[in-house]
This record gives C-alpha cells, structure tokens and sequence, in this order.
C-alpha cells in the first residue's frame, strides 16, 4: 500500500465509528440505529449501556410527569484550576454548550408508575459524571425538598466518582450527600438507588450505595477503584467479570439486578410495598 | 518578572514540598500522638464481622482527664510496621471497626478524636470483595450523625476518600504541613497532565495545603508544627495537637447535643455552597 492509499484508509475509520456500534462487554459490532432501537442494550450478551439523563428519565418518568429543579446550581470554579490541557472553566462551559445540561444530575419531581417521587439522573456525558459542588448542592437540595413533600427519593447513578478539577471541595460533596440522604432515610422516607454502568469512585463510596435498596442493571460496572490501579497493587490479572453488577450481587451489595425494561414497573412496586 | 530576594525564595514553601514533608517517614504517626497526648491508652479491636484491620486503629483514651474515644490511620514507622499496618492504606473491615467503636462512643456520650494520615482506602481485590465503596459510603452516613462531639486532626497525607471516611467531625485541624486531597499529586497528573512526573504542578493546582483549605471552609483551624517540620521535634508538634484538640473538646461540649448536630449538619452542608 503507497502512502497516500494508507491516508484515505485512515481517513475512512471516523466513518466506520460513525456507523457501527461496539458492545464495550463482548464487543459484538452491530449498526448504530440497531443499537439505539435496542434500547442500547447489547443483544448478544444483554449488556446494558448508557443512556443520557434525558433519555432515562423519558423512561422512567411517567409521561410529561417530570419538574425540573434546581437548573440554575450549577459548577463552580473555586480553585480557578488550570492543567496541561487548559483551564477547567473552559472545559466545563463547553460540556454545557454541547450537552444543553448545566451539571452532571439532573434532578426533579416526577411521578413514577403513578407514585409521587424526587428523581435524579446522572448523565455519564456531563464530565464522565462527575461529582461537583454543583452536583453535590442539586443532591443536598432535592434531600430537603423531598422532606418537606414527603417524597421517597430515586437516584439513577453513572460516574466515574468524584470531579477532581474542583479539588477537596468535590471530595467534601460525598460527605455533603451522604449526611443529607442520612437524614431523609432518618424522617422515614425512603432511598432507592439505581447504580446504571458505570457507578465508581466517589459516587459509589457516597451516595450511590446508601440506597435503602441498591439495584443494577445488567454487566454494570460498579465499583471503588479503577481496575488498573488494583492490577498493579496485586501483580495479578483481574477476572472479567470483577466490579460487574453480578460480582456485586454475589457479594452482597445489590439487592436486584433488573432489566432495563422492568425498571420502572419494579421502582413502582417497591414504592407500593412500602406505602409511597 | 519581580526579582525576589533568596531569603524570600527560602521562605517560599510550595504545595509539593508540604506532600513530601506530611509522607516524611520521621514525622510522627498515630502511636507517636497516642503517646505524647493521651495519659492512658486501652486498644479494642476487630469489625466483629471477618477481621481487624492493622490500618485503622481505634480505642478508649485519657486526654489531660478528658476520656475519649480516638480513631486513627496507623501507618507504622518501621518496615515490619508498615507491612502490618498495609501502610496505613484500610481495607472496608477498618471502617466497619470505626463506626462500631464509633456508635460505642456516642452510647456513653464519649467525645471521639480521629488522627488522619493514610495515602487513601486500599485499592484491592479482597477490598471490593467486601465492599470497600460501601464502607466508606456508610462511615460518611454514620459520622455525620452520630450524636457526640467529633475533632478531626489531619496530620500528615489526607488521601481522598480513605481520609474523609474518618474525617466527618464537628471541628477539622490540620497540620501545618499535612496535604489533604480529593486525588494524589501522582495520580492527578497522570490523568490530566498525561505525566506523573508532572505532580508539583498538581499539587499546586489542586489546592491541598492547609492553607489552601483554610481559606476553602474545608478546615477549622491550622495546627503550627516546628521549625522545619513537625519530624523534627515530635514533642512539639504533639502539644500543639494536644492544645488545640482540648480547646475544641471544652468548646463542643459546651453545645447541646441538638445544636451539636445542627451545627455539624450545617457545616456539612456549607460545604462548596454558593449563591
């Protein structure tokens, strides 16, 4: 092959991606528009990928049930933080162009197969999901909100932890989250917390596992740290389904994995039982 | 560019030079404080579920007639130490030991004092076995409401979450030289300066000294350490601790339990708010 032929090769890949979609589990190449009219679930191994917040919460929700709240908390620079590739404020502003959302949760009230609720959406889009001082406020806010109303609470979480370009003031939002969803567990009302792919760091070692219950969706990653770090602590290969939904199942962690299209009927039922 | 004298250059202490002052193998750890502050010092262990973990230490103790509870990172001092102690790195057994000591505390109206200093919660297989997200979650909820006064010292490396799962308090001091951050140095630079070696820099970036967190609301109050650093004159630096934990301990206790935890929920809830 001349060079120029290696050129236009390269230059046709962007197209590939832009058609095919690869199941990150079994990576099965199926079209997108396949992958997107299957719910994005992979239909080969059942993995359940991810959804934006829109997305979940038009699943979710029942129809035109969702108020949003709280739209105007958004990040904050507190530390004017600069790294090699620029400065975080910039990074930010253009995730929010691009995405329409102002943080990583979005959050509100909706009704939830005929029940009243307090729902929050992480969108893994927003920053890879990241815990902020925005995020952390949106949380904190909807705990009080929601004892005021007497509503139960239902978190769907996707994030890769806590965001570090706010520094120890994200750090401190799991502290934050965890003592407000402390409380409204402490009134009496209840927690569900839905951890979707993936759910690590900072989120799963605050609020995503506090749930009164805990429930998954298939093949999720979920987990504290990264599965490189703890490779090189332990000089050993991981197995593969280690930090999956069903590895934590096993363990004692989750209380249900549910399929992406019983979810809703499920947060209903639960709500039911426990007279919400 | 302002010219600066070499006095002054001297005098600059930077970010990174703090994070090798507070992983400083002299500096006095957990048994160093223990003894120098309490008069008496009685260990209990185990979570009462598989294990007791070396790396978080927790029992009943008298400071200057004040009996509390103190919890602690230990990291050990000698290479025996530190591989018993897993370099003070705590599994999810360790924050299951703190809460059941923790909720001991709170029954008989016990003050507890926690000594900060780990490089962060074990980052191992056996560790998500057993739940390491969920323990650190669950001290989160626990120390948030437990219902007696809390003092947090950070005295050396405040390693992200494995520090915070024993740093909810009502008043938060900090070394002078000790670091507390959401990501190590290393590890920030790695992901977003694509070098590790590129950790003086994030170090400086990411806002970790206590002066930094002084002026951020994270921390109460800057404890002074000895010329140089506090591994320089263990003494020193222990009645510096010692002083300033029992003026916090005669302030909280004078709070009802009702303000106690209005206050620690409040602070909590201040934290990176703005309007």
């Amino acid at each position: 092959m001349s060079w120029f032929e290696a050129k236009a090769e390269k230059a046709k890949i962007p197209a590939a991606k832009e058609l095919w979609a690869v199941c990150p589990k079994c990576k099965s190449h199926l079209p997108k528009e396949e992958w997107k009219a299957n719910n994005a679930i992979c239909p080969r191994c059942n993995y359940h990928g991810r959804l934006s917040a829109r997305e979940r919460i038009a699943q979710i929700a029942d129809e035109g049930s969702f108020k949003e709240i709280f739209r105007e908390v958004s990040y904050s620079d507190h530390l004017d933080f600069h790294d090699a590739t620029g400065d975080y404020k910039s990074k930010v502003e253009a995730t929010i162009k691009k995405s329409g959302e102002t943080e990583s949760i979005v959050m509100g009230t909706a009704k939830i197969g005929g029940h009243d609720a307090m729902l929050g959406v992480m969108d893994f889009g927003f920053m890879g999901g990241s815990l902020g001082t925005g995020t952390g406020e949106r949380i904190a806010r909807a705990c009080e909100e929601a004892i005021m109303k007497r509503l139960p609470l239902v978190i769907f979480s996707a994030s890769g932890g806590a965001r570090m370009h706010e520094g120890i003031l994200s750090l401190m939002q799991m502290a934050k989250t965890s003592a407000a969803i402390g409380k409204l567990k402490d009134m009496g009302l209840p927690y569900i917390s839905v951890l979707t792919d993936p759910t690590t760091g900072g989120v799963s070692a605050s609020f995503a596992m506090l749930g009164d219950i805990n429930i998954t969706e298939p093949k999720a990653l979920i987990g504290f740290a990264g599965r490189r770090v703890i490779e090189n602590t332990i000089h050993q290969k991981l197995p593969d389904d280690f930090q999956s939904a069903e590895y934590l199942e096993k363990h004692g962690f989750i209380d249900k994995i549910v399929e992406r299209k019983d979810m809703k009927a499920f947060i209903a039922k639960m709500l039911n039982y426990w007279g919400f | 560019m302002k010219k600066t004298s070499a006095k002054a250059k001297a005098a600059k202490v930077t970010a990174w030079d703090r994070v090798k002052l507070a992983r400083d193998a002299k500096r006095p750890h957990l048994a160093d404080f223990i003894k120098l502050i309490a008069s008496d010092f009685e260990e209990l262990h185990g979570d009462r579920l598989v294990n007791d973990d070396r790396a978080l230490i927790g029992g009943f103790a008298t400071i200057e007639g004040e009996k509390v509870l103190v919890l602690g990172h230990h990291k050990g001092a000698t290479v025996e130490e530190n591989m018993e102690a897993n370099f003070g790195m705590v599994n999810p057994d360790g924050y299951r030991k703190a809460m059941r000591l923790g909720k001991l505390a709170e029954k008989f109206r016990l003050p507890i004092v926690t000594f900060v200093d780990t490089p962060g919660a074990y980052p191992g297989d056996t560790a998500e076995a057993r739940g390491q997200a969920e323990a650190i979650a669950k001290s989160l909820e626990v120390f948030a409401g437990l219902k007696t006064p809390i003092v947090v010292v950070v005295t050396g490396e405040g390693g992200s979450g494995g520090a915070l799962a024993i740093a909810v308090g009502d008043k938060i001091l900090m070394l002078e030289n000790a670091v507390y951050s959401v990501i190590s140095p290393e590890g920030c630079a790695g992901i977003l300066w694509r070098d590790g070696k590129a950790a003086p820099l994030a170090a400086e970036a990411l806002k970790i000294t206590a002066a930094d967190l002084a002026k951020l609301g994270v921390i109460d109050e800057i404890v002074k350490e000895p010329a140089g650093g506090a591994q320089n004159n263990h003494k020193l630096a222990a009645a510096n601790v010692k002083k300033a934990v029992l003026k916090a301990l005669k302030e909280l206790k004078s709070l009802s339990v009702d303000e106690l935890m209005a206050r620690r929920y409040n602070k909590l809830m201040q934290m990176g708010r703005f309007n």
